[in-house]
């Protein structure tokens, strides 16, 4: 600290709890109103304070209400989240990390032509090919299957890069103690890499997790049966302001379930997850 | 350049081939596709194509509606990033300054960060849609006249306000590396020279930080320009009367409503040359020339 100055820290101090009150209020007023009766909330303005309807709302929520509005339950779409978006992160993970091993410790001929071809991509996310991608799908017989929703998503760069610039620090003389004590690739792999990567590994998989859960674009296009949809999804499908008999206790109920596991994979793995953030970026 | 390697011939190649695979097929075909088919114009039944050239992307150039989602996307990607890194520039400052408390407010500003764009959309449509929302009925309350259905200036304010709500997480900790990384001797002797707070602030943080800003500005815009497609999707659907309808926005609801497949494909490829454009703008000039560390 290079000067004490007492009100200064209030201020900021003041300035922080402001932000944290921009930034948690919108998840808090749903979340109330998740726990009031739907007649209460199309009645502004509601209370600040939690209403009494809370295990009743996730109860029946939980129980049919969601599936009587969209067809499906809650729960099956909680699970197409899951699906989505651990499949998103660990196949995205394997697939980089594999790549980026061959590029890195190998010479092949078309080496650098493989590392330019998906460096390219770095660059195109989905929403600027959707339309063909979308055909590629139907063409593969691909619509409405977890396959459809995540592979087309786990073919980008990013991964890749960021081990590619991990494996590169690696030591020189790490591999050649390997190759002398007789290792193979896959055990140089398994034994030195893997652990060496933990933490990138670690990283990456919150980033992608969370980048998989929040998923709009895509999910949409490749869901037409409604088993199919993320949580999302299926919370966007409840959303009419122009039917009066939209159920908004369960709409609140979605829209909390739809934020929470995101969340507490972000906060609970913070530490590699900032470490990555800021360094895979940079 | 990894100096020792592995000598065999076969493997690496299996080891590439499946990102390689996902690339081809889900990359490079469907890319290929659109710049093939932003040449073709297809008839309303989707039964012949015939090759137009560049037909399709003059038409566009030249179709008012075009030129309005572009200049909606300028309007609210500038607005969104102005927004948002102001607000986390002012809260990174503040972060730094305080020791106590450091670790919960970190953890309570990376929240949204894990809210998918189309949620954080809702949340703020909850509490400002004219039907139901609270802060909607205030609004109405003390006189103003708050629709964002069908007042086009309100409903780009709603969807900046979350799509900059949302990505004030991300701005935030990239503001808190950066003035981590400022040399705290640099402070010191400013402080020692008399300097107080907001003139150092004005004289060597705020210079300090270009790199890490600049970076921002681009990364916000990006994320202006594709990940905020849920919000507006859930929030206003492009209206009222195409206020808030985006370049993204449009090549969707051109390919896959109005089914225009020509015009959607073209919208593609100058979508791809913006992204293009603004990455190399990123590595080029932003890594370079912006560097005073």
């Amino acid at each position: 600290m290079i000067e004490n100055r007492p009100v200064a820290t209030l201020m900021a101090h003041l300035m922080l709890i402001f932000g944290i009150f921009i930034v948690a209020f919108p998840i808090y007023y749903t979340f109330i109103a998740s726990t009031a009766t739907s007649s209460a909330i199309i009645r502004p303005p509601i209370s600040l304070l939690p209403g009494g309807h809370m295990t009743e709302n996730y109860g029946e929520s939980i129980s049919g209400g969601v599936e009587r509005v969209v067809g499906v339950s809650l729960e099956r779409l909680l699970f197409n989240s899951f699906v989505v978006a651990i499949a998103i992160a660990v196949g995205k993970i394997i697939i980089s990390f594999l790549s980026a091993f061959a590029i890195v410790f190998f010479r092949f001929p078309f080496r650098m032509g493989f590392f330019w071809m998906i460096f390219v991509t770095l660059m195109l996310p989905v929403e600027v090919r959707i339309l063909p991608t979308y055909k590629v799908i139907v063409d593969l017989g691909l619509l409405n299957t977890y396959a459809g929703l995540t592979l087309p998503l786990m073919a980008s760069a990013t991964a890749t890069f960021l081990f590619r610039q991990f494996f590169l620090t690696i030591p020189g003389e790490m591999v050649e103690a390997a190759r002398i004590d007789n290792a193979g690739p896959f055990r140089f792999m398994k034994d030195i890499l893997l652990p060496l990567s933990v933490t990138n590994i670690a990283a990456l998989f919150v980033i992608l997790f969370i980048y998989g859960w929040t998923q709009y674009l895509w999910p949409l296009l490749v869901t037409d049966r409604a088993e199919m949809n993320t949580i999302i999804i299926g919370l966007r499908r409840m959303v009419d302001f122009t039917d009066a008999s939209t159920p908004w206790n369960y709409v609140m109920v979605t829209a909390i379930l739809a934020i929470i596991p995101p969340v507490i994979v972000v906060v609970l793995m913070q530490r590699w997850f900032v470490k990555g953030l800021v360094e895979t970026e940079k | 350049m990894q100096s020792v390697v592995f000598p065999n011939k076969i493997l690496p190649y299996a080891l590439v081939a499946p990102q390689i695979v996902l690339t081809v097929v889900f990359f490079f075909w469907p890319a290929s596709q659109a710049l093939y088919q932003s040449m073709m114009r297809e008839d309303p039944f989707g039964l012949q194509s015939s090759f137009v050239g560049l037909a399709n992307f003059s038409n566009i150039l030249a179709d008012e509606n075009y030129l309005h989602a572009l200049r909606v996307t300028v309007v609210f990607s500038l607005a969104t990033a102005l927004l948002s890194m102001g607000i986390a520039l002012l809260l990174a400052t503040a972060a730094d300054t305080v020791v106590r408390g450091k670790g919960f407010y970190r953890t309570m500003m990376i929240i949204p960060y894990a809210v998918a764009p189309a949620v954080a959309g809702m949340l703020w449509l909850f509490m400002f849609n004219p039907a139901m929302g609270t802060f909607a009925y205030i609004l109405r309350r003390n006189g103003i006249p708050w629709d964002p259905l069908l007042n086009g200036d309100q409903a780009m304010s709603l969807v900046v306000v979350a799509a900059a709500w949302k990505q004030i997480s991300y701005n935030f900790l990239f503001f808190v590396a950066g003035l981590q990384a400022i040399p705290k001797s640099l402070l010191e002797a400013a402080a020692i020279d008399g300097a107080r707070g907001a003139r150092r602030f004005w004289t060597i943080v705020f210079p300090l930080l270009a790199p890490t800003t600049f970076f921002l500005l681009v990364i916000n815009t990006v994320y202006a320009f594709f990940d905020t497609f849920g919000i507006i999707h859930s929030v206003t659907g492009g209206g009222p009367a195409k206020a808030t309808e985006t370049l993204v926005y449009k090549v969707y609801n051109d390919g896959f409503v109005n089914l225009n497949l020509g015009s959607s494909a073209a919208q593609s490829v100058v979508l791809m040359v913006i992204v293009i454009a603004l990455t190399a703008f990123q590595f080029r000039f932003v890594e370079r020339r912006v560097h005073y560390g």
